[in-house]
C-alpha cells in the first residue's frame, strides 16, 4: 500500500510505543463490566449474609465467605442495597451530602453493587467524589527511594531529598533481594536526617518485610497483597485470613500497614473467572475492610499496563480508588508504575488523584530517576518535579510536592550520606568512604556513585541480621557520631510504635511528631468554600507559589 | 530496548487461545475457583526436549536443577522477546558448566508462579540450589531453605535479559551450589518495558497458566543440543 505520509508521522509518535488491546471478557481483559459479571443481590437471614451477589452461601468460595462475614455492615445492608445504584451515585457527587452519612451507606454495599455504583459515575464525576470522599482532609504523596546498585549513601541523601519536598512517606525494594536490611536502614536514616517524622518501609518478600519491621528498621508496610480470585490468592500458598493475621502480626508491633491490590493482577496470574477488573478490586477493596486494615494502596499499581490497554481502562482505575475510599479507607492513588511512552497520557494517567487530591495521590513517585527506580519505573520522576511543581501552581491544587533550592538539596543529601556513614560504621558494616558520601551529594542516579563490593555487602546484611541487631543499635551509632539530632528522630519514631496513634486511618507526622490522621484531620468537604483549599493552607501555598524560577517582576534587570 | 514486539508473535498467541475457546466454550459456573474459558493446549513433542518419566531427588551435591514452566518449549517456543527457548536453555547449562557443575532440568506441571516453580524444583536438587524459568522468559535463582516469594536473584524484567545474561544467571547459581558468593548478575531496569511488554505479558503468562496440572509432578527433560 501506499503510505499516506500523516498516518506514517502519527505511527512515530511515543504512544504507538504503548501496548493497546481489544476486550476480550472470558479472560477477564474488561475494565469496568464483563458479560461474566454477577448481577448484584444480597439476603440476609438472622443476622448472617445467605446470599451476596447471586450466590448463595453453600455455594461461598474463601473470598465470599471472608466478605460476607466479616466486610459488610450487615445492620444497614439491606435497606443500603435496596437503594438504586444511580441514588447511591448522585449521593457520592451530591455537596449537600456528608462523607459521614455516604459511608454509612457505602460500606454496607455487596461487591457486585458497589461496582455498580462506580459504573453509573463519569471521570469527572469521580473526580467530584474523590474530593469528598478521602478520608483525610489535607492531601499528600509518597515516594518510591531506590537505586540499581542498592547505593546506601545514595538511598538516603535521596531519601533526605525526598523528605525536604514534602514527602511524609517513603518506599524502597531492593534490586537484589539479600540488600533488604540495608536498604531499610538507609532510608530511615536519610529520611529522618531530612525531616523527622517521615515514615519509611521496605518492599520485599513478606516474612522478611515483617522481621525488618519489628526489629524497628521500617515504620510501615504497604505491600501485603490480596486478590480477587481464590485461585490467585491459593496459587501463591495464601488465603484472605493468612493476610488478615499477617495484617494483625503488624498492628500488635504499633506498625502502620496498609494491604495492596489494585485491576490487572488477575490477567497478568492468569485467573480472572472471566470477570472484569473492576469488579475483582471490589472484591480486593472488601477483604481489606474486612480483615480490619485500616488502608489500601489501589488502582491498579504494578500491574497498570493491563487496564491502561483496555478501554475505560484509566476511568476504572480512579473508580476503584474511588470504591476504597467509600469503604472508609486510607487510599494510596497508585499513579506508581510506568505505563507510557507518552508524556500526554502520563499526565493523564495522574489527572484525576491529582486534582481531587487523595490520602497519597501517588504511591510511588520516583524520588530518583526512573533508571534507578527497582519497581521497574513510575510515571513520574524526579526529572518530572519541576512540571509537576507548576502544575501544582498553575491549579492551585496541592500535590504534596514542593520546591527547594539546589542549596537546600546539597546541604541535606549531604546530611543523610553522613548520616547514614555513621550508622555503618557504627554497625560494623562495610564502609561508606568520603568519595561515596560526595558523590551521593551531587550526584543524580548510580551511574555517578564508586562501585560498592556488593559480595560484600550481602554478606554484612546477613551477619547484621544474625547479631540481631535492632533500631536501639541505630540510634547509639548515631549518637556515638555526635548526630544528634539524627538519633533523637529516629528515637522518636520508635517511640511512636509504642504509642500507636498512627495506626488510625490515614496517619502522618509532621516534623513535630504531631499524628495528622482522618480522626484528627477529617475530610469536611461540603462543596465550595469548605474542605482542603490549598491557598487557605498558607505555608504550604506560599512554598507553591514560590518555585525558585519564577522571576521576581520588581527585581528585573533590563 | 532495540527489540520490537514481535507482532507475528502476538497475533498467534491471540489467535491460539481464541481458536481453544471458539472449539470448547463452557459456560460459566459462579462455583468457587471456576474457570471461564477453554483448557490447555496439546503439547508438541520436541526432538531437543524429551520428557523421560517424573524427576527425582537427586543426591549429587554437584548439581543445579534448571526447571521450566509448564508450556515451555512444548506449547510456546520463544521468550517474550524471541528468543528461542532452546537458546535460552543452553545458555543457561552452559553457564552451570562452565562452573564444572551439572545441570539437570526439569518441567514443572503445579504451577506458573516462578517463585513457585523454582520452589518445587529446589526441593527436587542435590544442591538444593534451582533456577526456574517461564515461557515467556522471567528467570529466579532460589535455594531450599528460602520462603518461596524470596529468592537469591529475581530477574523480574524478561525483555530486559539477552542471551548473555541467561549464561551469567547459570554460571551465578553454579556458584551458589558451591557455597561460594557471586556478585548478583548486574539488573538492567528498563522502565518502558512494562508499557510495552504488560499486555503481551498478560497474554502469554494466561496460555502458559492453562498448561499448569494440578497435582502433577515435575517431568525430567532431557535435552540434547547436537
Amino acid at each position: 500500500m501506499k503510505r499516506q505520509k500523516r498516518f506514517e508521522k502519527l505511527e512515530k509518535r511515543p504512544v504507538h510505543l504503548d501496548g493497546f488491546v481489544k476486550e476480550w471478557d472470558d479472560e477477564g481483559l474488561v475494565a469496568m463490566r464483563s458479560k461474566n459479571d454477577p448481577d448484584a443481590s444480597l439476603k440476609v437471614e438472622n443476622g448472617v449474609i445467605t446470599e451476596l451477589d447471586g450466590k448463595k452461601r453453600e455455594d461461598f468460595d474463601l473470598i465470599d465467605q471472608y466478605i460476607a462475614e466479616y466486610g459488610i455492615n450487615i445492620a444497614n445492608a439491606e435497606k443500603a442495597n435496596a437503594m438504586s445504584s444511580q441514588s447511591i451515585a448522585k449521593m457520592l457527587i451530591d455537596p449537600n451530602v456528608s462523607r459521614s452519612e455516604v459511608v454509612k451507606v457505602t460500606t454496607a454495599l455487596t461487591p457486585a453493587k458497589a461496582s455498580d455504583v462506580i459504573n453509573q459515575l463519569n471521570f469527572a464525576e469521580m473526580i467530584m467524589a474523590v474530593q469528598k470522599m478521602r478520608p483525610r482532609r489535607t492531601p499528600f504523596t509518597q515516594a518510591h527511594i531506590t537505586n540499581t546498585l542498592d547505593n546506601p549513601a545514595e538511598i538516603a541523601a535521596d531519601g533526605a531529598e525526598a523528605a525536604l519536598r514534602g514527602f511524609p512517606e517513603l518506599e524502597t525494594t531492593t534490586a537484589v533481594a539479600r540488600y533488604a536490611p540495608l536498604n531499610a536502614i538507609s532510608l530511615m536514616v536519610g529520611a529522618q536526617a531530612g525531616r523527622p517524622g517521615v515514615i519509611t518501609q521496605c518492599s520485599v518478600e513478606e516474612a522478611v518485610e515483617l522481621g525488618l519491621g519489628m526489629r524497628g528498621f521500617t515504620a510501615y508496610a504497604e505491600t501485603i497483597s490480596v486478590y480477587g480470585t481464590d485461585k490467585v490468592f491459593t496459587d501463591g500458598d495464601d488465603t484472605p485470613w493468612s493476610k488478615g493475621f499477617l495484617a494483625s502480626c503488624y498492628a500488635s508491633r504499633g506498625l502502620k500497614m496498609r494491604f495492596s491490590s489494585g485491576s490487572g493482577s488477575e490477567v497478568l496470574m492468569g485467573y480472572t473467572e472471566g470477570k472484569s477488573m473492576l469488579y475483582l478490586e471490589s472484591r480486593c477493596i472488601y477483604i481489606t475492610k474486612a480483615s480490619g486494615v485500616q488502608g489500601l494502596q489501589n488502582g491498579s499499581v504494578s500491574c497498570i499496563g493491563v487496564p491502561s490497554a483496555v478501554p475505560s481502562g484509566l476511568r476504572e482505575v480512579l473508580g476503584e480508588n474511588l470504591m476504597c475510599m467509600m469503604m472508609d479507607l486510607e487510599c494510596a492513588s497508585s499513579n506508581d508504575q510506568t505505563f507510557s511512552h507518552s508524556d500526554i497520557r502520563r499526565t493523564e494517567r495522574m489527572l484525576g488523584q491529582f486534582i481531587a487530591g487523595t490520602d497519597y495521590i501517588s504511591s510511588g513517585y520516583a524520588g530518583e530517576e526512573n533508571s534507578d527506580n527497582t519497581f521497574a519505573g513510575s510515571n513520574m520522576d524526579v526529572l518530572d518535579y519541576d512540571d509537576y511543581e507548576s502544575m501544582e501552581r498553575d491549579l492551585a491544587v496541592n500535590g504534596g510536592i514542593l520546591p527547594i533550592t539546589e542549596d537546600q538539596a546539597i546541604k541535606i543529601r549531604k546530611k543523610a550520606a553522613k548520616a547514614v556513614q555513621a550508622v555503618f560504621d557504627g554497625l560494623g558494616l562495610p564502609e561508606i568512604t568520603d568519595e561515596e558520601v560526595e558523590a551521593a551529594t551531587y550526584g543524580s542516579t548510580s551511574g555517578d556513585m564508586p562501585k560498592r563490593d556488593m559480595a560484600q555487602d550481602i554478606k554484612a546484611a546477613q551477619d547484621l541480621m544474625d547479631r540481631g541487631v535492632t533500631v536501639s543499635d541505630i540510634i547509639k551509632a548515631l549518637d556515638d557520631h555526635g548526630i544528634d539530632d539524627t538519633a533523637q528522630a529516629v528515637f522518636k519514631l520508635a517511640q511512636q510504635k509504642i504509642c500507636g496513634d498512627y495506626l488510625q486511618t490515614s496517619a502522618i507526622f509532621d516534623k513535630d511528631w504531631n499524628c495528622i490522621s482522618a480522626i484528627n484531620d477529617n475530610n469536611d468537604y461540603m462543596g465550595p468554600g469548605t474542605g482542603y483549599r490549598v491557598w487557605e493552607d498558607e505555608a504550604q501555598w506560599n512554598k507553591i507559589k514560590n518555585i525558585p524560577w519564577a522571576l521576581d517582576p520588581q527585581k528585573v534587570d533590563f | 530496548m532495540s527489540q520490537e514486539i514481535d507482532e507475528t508473535l502476538l497475533k498467534n498467541i491471540i489467535r491460539d487461545v481464541l481458536g481453544e475457546m471458539k472449539s470448547a466454550d463452557t459456560p460459566v459456573s459462579f462455583n468457587g475457583g471456576a474457570v471461564a474459558t477453554a483448557g490447555p493446549s496439546q503439547e508438541d513433542s520436541v526432538d531437543w526436549f524429551k520428557p523421560v518419566g517424573p524427576a527425582k531427588p537427586g543426591r549429587s551435591k554437584n548439581e543445579v536443577v534448571i526447571a521450566v514452566g509448564p508450556a515451555f518449549a512444548t506449547v510456546m517456543k520463544q521468550t517474550i522477546v524471541k528468543q528461542s527457548h532452546k537458546d535460552v536453555l543452553r545458555q543457561l547449562i552452559a553457564g552451570v558448566e562452565e562452573e564444572g557443575l551439572k545441570a539437570r532440568v526439569m518441567k514443572v506441571y503445579r504451577t506458573s508462579d516462578v517463585s513457585f516453580i523454582s520452589a518445587e524444583a529446589d526441593q527436587l536438587s542435590g544442591s538444593g540450589i534451582a533456577i526456574a524459568i517461564q515461557s515467556k522468559g522471567t528467570t529466579i535463582i532460589h535455594q531450599k531453605d528460602q520462603d518461596p516469594l524470596n529468592n537469591l536473584e529475581l530477574f523480574p524484567q524478561a525483555p530486559v535479559l539477552t542471551l548473555d545474561t541467561f549464561r551469567a544467571i547459570g554460571k551465578n547459581a553454579a556458584q551458589y551450589a558451591k557455597g561460594m558468593s557471586p556478585n548478583p548478575v548486574p539488573t538492567v531496569n528498563d522502565q518502558m518495558a512494562r508499557p510495552r511488554y504488560q499486555a503481551l505479558a498478560a497474554l502469554m503468562h494466561i496460555k502458559e497458566t492453562k498448561q499448569v496440572v494440578v497435582g502433577k509432578p515435575a517431568e525430567e527433560i532431557e535435552v540434547n543440543f547436537n
